[in-house]
């Protein structure tokens, strides 16, 4: 027989016929790889869970023509869209804005993807109803008091492009001289109350602002809500700039800001509680192998006293732990990500992702940890002097 | 030139002179008993003996080298190469079957061998319980397993402290055998004892007071006791 397997047979025998007194330490190494594990899981799945939480504050991402373009349109923009994964898309709007008038009133009008804007902009309160037929509008709470309309009122707005050109002209004159002036109807479906702009907006549908344009299309800004860290936002960022030079890609610093701030605070603090469990884990490893030696002092003796050198009992004790530490390692990854699981589903309110790259990396570190904590204890049993412990003394 | 000799071996503790300029030679294949009351000194030379300790003065050769002089590390392979060592609390790993405790044996010295560990048990009559571990087994069976663990890298001094000491007769009797068929086949055996039967089976036994050698007895119907018990 080799070497090698008898030393296995020898550890092996060690801590399957000696189960009551290494299961302590088992149980320490486990609970210790247990939290690892878990608190590793959620380190990594913070960002995605966070950023699923950041995208109720609004779009994280626009793009908006660049200098040298002609401007958004579909096809630029599709192209851009391309360059992000669909799973990390929540939600896609495209803006047009335009100055109408209403009741001789100039108010901002927002065409837009309505479906796309419930989704990038989800803490919108709107009472009544979202616009969803063709001359439905959503007004901004402050323009429904300028203008003295409730839901279901119906409104009649002038598009002039001549008004455009000229906005410091009084907006009666313009309409008054502007034969090209387009009139259109509009039912107040829902207003609008979010605590910013979007109060002296009216939002429709991109293709009533379009015809109350006259059939021009044209696009000036999308806003997009993306579930992506920060640093997959400015891969994005980088991406679409380089393949679709007509559109410069921003990141919404608002948003990505706060999310950022939050996210490093809170895993700093997963960080900070992942060492103090490793420290706790090698003190509670030490202690527990500290006990082990002492009560194995004569064991030790009498191995001494066959002939085993230092090293051998030193290898025979860190096998022990390495091999205690890999049982406890594999436990704890399996334990780490039920122990995770219920902290998302009571924190985030959403499953975790398994991590199967964490059970070796989770066991590696339960081994390296129990071998550090067991070196103190085994270098003392190496003091041990054969002829005391053999007599019993 | 004799196997082991002691030459003017004092071990000083403070005050105590735990041996006192002692010399005693041992030639190969011997039997040799150590007798003597308790505190005379026995347990330490059998500590300096079997390289657990070193003496304060003097010289101990043996296999033709100084082991006084040797540092620790040298002495652990002195007693893993060429000692064999019994106890009285027989001091088996309790987690280990008899033939892995055996093979412990062989793990420290060379390479480990089950089937030679088992010829070992064999020899000592407990090859039916290889497998049990020592508290499964009775007092004298577990001595028989130190024996065989003694013998299983053919040492050549086979040192046994108080071998007797936890036995009953009839297992006295069996490791009493077990030495007489060893020294038969030429192994070096020093026994330490405070039992005169045991140490009346002995080629020589010395008896040690106040750590110097007080008495030595030549034991002149050796060859006849050792028949006559055989014959039992």
């Amino acid at each position: 027989m080799e070497r090698r397997k008898m030393f296995i047979r020898m550890i092996t025998a060690s801590l399957l016929r000696r189960r009551s007194r290494m299961f302590v330490a088992l149980l320490a190494i486990a609970v210790g790889a247990t939290i690892l594990s878990g608190l590793t899981m959620i380190y990594y799945d913070v960002p995605r869970q966070m950023g699923e939480q950041f995208r109720n504050y609004g779009a994280n991402m626009i793009f908006v023509a660049s200098a040298e373009s002609e401007g958004l349109n579909t096809e630029n923009v599709e192209e851009a869209l391309s360059c992000i994964s669909d799973s990390q898309k929540r939600g896609v709007a495209p803006y047009r804005y335009e100055t109408v008038t209403v009741n001789e009133q100039p108010v901002i009008v927002a065409g837009t993807d309505i479906e796309g804007a419930k989704k990038t902009s989800p803490y919108w309160l709107v009472t009544g109803e979202w616009p969803s037929e063709k001359g439905e509008i959503l007004i901004g709470k402050k323009t429904a008091e300028l203008l003295s309309v409730e839901i279901d009122d119906t409104i009649q707005m002038t598009y002039s492009a001549q008004a455009l050109e000229n906005p410091d002209q009084p907006a009666e004159t313009d309409r008054s001289e502007n034969e090209d002036a387009i009139n259109m109807e509009f039912t107040v479906k829902g207003i609008l109350d979010t605590g910013g702009n979007e109060e002296s907006y009216i939002f429709m549908s991109l293709e009533d602002a379009n015809e109350l344009t006259n059939g021009e299309s044209k696009i000036d800004v999308v806003e997009l809500s993306l579930s992506a860290t920060q640093d997959e936002l400015n891969e994005y960022v980088d991406l679409i700039s380089k393949k679709v030079p007509d559109i410069t890609p921003r990141l919404v610093k608002r948003v990505t800001q706060s999310e950022t701030t939050v996210l490093t605070k809170l895993q700093s603090l997963v960080f900070l509680v992942t060492i103090v469990v490793l420290l706790l884990m090698m003190i509670c490893v030490a202690t527990t192998m500290m006990a082990v030696v002492t009560e194995r002092r004569k064991e030790v003796g009498l191995r001494k006293a066959l002939g085993a050198s230092n090293k051998s009992i030193i290898l025979e004790f860190i096998g022990e732990g390495v091999l205690l530490g890999a049982v406890g390692g594999l436990l704890g990854s399996i334990l780490g990500f039920i122990f995770a699981q219920a902290i998302s589903m009571n924190v985030f309110n959403s499953t975790i992702t398994f991590r199967v790259l964490l059970v070796p990396v989770t066991i590696i570190a339960s081994m390296a940890v129990v071998a550090a904590a067991c070196i103190i204890p085994v270098r003392s049993a190496t003091d041990v002097d054969p002829a005391i412990v053999l007599k019993g003394e | 030139m004799s196997l082991l000799e002691l030459k003017n071996v004092s071990k000083i503790y403070g005050s105590l002179k735990a041996l006192d300029d002692v010399s005693l030679k041992v030639e190969e294949g011997e039997w040799l008993a150590i007798m003597g009351p308790s505190g005379s000194g026995k347990s330490t030379m059998m500590n300096i003996i079997s390289c657990l300790d070193k003496p304060s003065l003097g010289e101990v050769i043996l296999d033709g080298v100084d082991i006084a002089k040797e540092n620790s590390k040298k002495l652990t392979e002195i007693r893993r190469d060429k000692i064999g060592l019994i106890f009285q609390q027989f001091h088996l790993v309790n987690y280990l079957t008899a033939v892995e405790n055996v093979m412990v044996s062989q793990y420290y010295h060379s390479m480990p061998d089950e089937k030679e560990a088992l010829e070992a048990l064999e020899r000592v009559g407990l090859k039916e319980r290889a497998k049990h571990l020592p508290s499964q087994l009775s007092g004298g069976e577990q001595q028989r397993v130190c024996i065989a663990r003694a013998l299983i890298n053919h040492p050549e001094i086979i040192l046994a402290d108080e071998p007797t000491g936890n036995l009953d007769e009839a297992n006295e009797n069996i490791v009493l055998d077990l030495f007489e068929q060893l020294h038969n086949e030429g192994t070096t055996l020093i026994v330490v004892t405070h039992d005169p039967e045991v140490a009346e089976v002995a080629q020589r036994t010395v008896v040690l007071n106040h750590g110097k050698i007080a008495k030595e007895v030549i034991n002149e119907n050796f060859g006849k006791k050792a028949d006559g018990k055989n014959d039992k």
